[in-house]
């Protein structure tokens, strides 16, 4: 995965990246995986400079799925330092060019609640829910989107 | 010339990583493996 350009690229330009092998560095993973409850590999976390998990991803995943997971990653953090802005644009460049990909939804979901946390109108909330109306109508984030619609 | 493959820029120390992160607002990927390296 991770030597696809655009997934070193995106690492190198979003990430500080750490490796920990769970053989080589025995009493780091010991350590550092009683701390994040890490039970299996591959698990890729997204951690925060408060040292909090903002998102996990377990398992092997081709690039196609793996890269927008580490983009949802990106969105998710820049939300969690309350930088509603650039998470918004972070959310939608995944729904733009992952349209298909399992995040997309989720995305959408966090995109516009990025945009209402920025600027305050509930239209962003509402505009969501028309979106969910003309894409990913049967995810479980446009349920969760469709208590805005009225 | 032909440009070389951008290569991801590990480390193995995440405590360090950690007090860069704080200095410098960013996130860090803690990639948790047991690939050969």
């Amino acid at each position: 995965m991770y030597s696809n350009p655009k997934v070193a690229g995106f690492v190198n330009e979003n990430f500080l990246p750490v490796r920990v092998h769970v053989k080589d560095q025995a009493g780091d993973f010991k350590r550092l995986g009683e701390r994040f409850n890490a039970q299996w590999t591959p698990t890729v976390l997204l951690v925060d400079s408060n040292g909090d998990e903002r998102h996990r991803i377990e398992g092997f995943l081709p690039v196609d799925d793996f890269l927008p997971q580490l983009e949802l990653g990106a969105a998710h953090s820049a939300f969690a330092r309350r930088d509603f802005a650039d998470a918004e644009r972070r959310f939608r460049a995944i729904v733009d060019t992952h349209a298909k990909s399992d995040v997309a939804a989720e995305a959408l979901y966090w995109a516009g609640v990025s945009r209402y946390k920025a600027n305050g109108d509930p239209a962003a909330l509402k505009d969501t829910a028309r979106a969910f109306s003309a894409n990913y109508s049967e995810s479980t984030w446009a349920r969760k989107a469709s208590v805005w619609a009225a | 010339m032909t440009a070389q493959p951008q290569r991801i820029s590990w480390t193995n120390n995440f405590e360090d990583a950690l007090a860069r992160a704080r200095n410098e607002h960013r996130t860090v990927l803690l990639d948790f493996t047991a690939a050969p390296m």
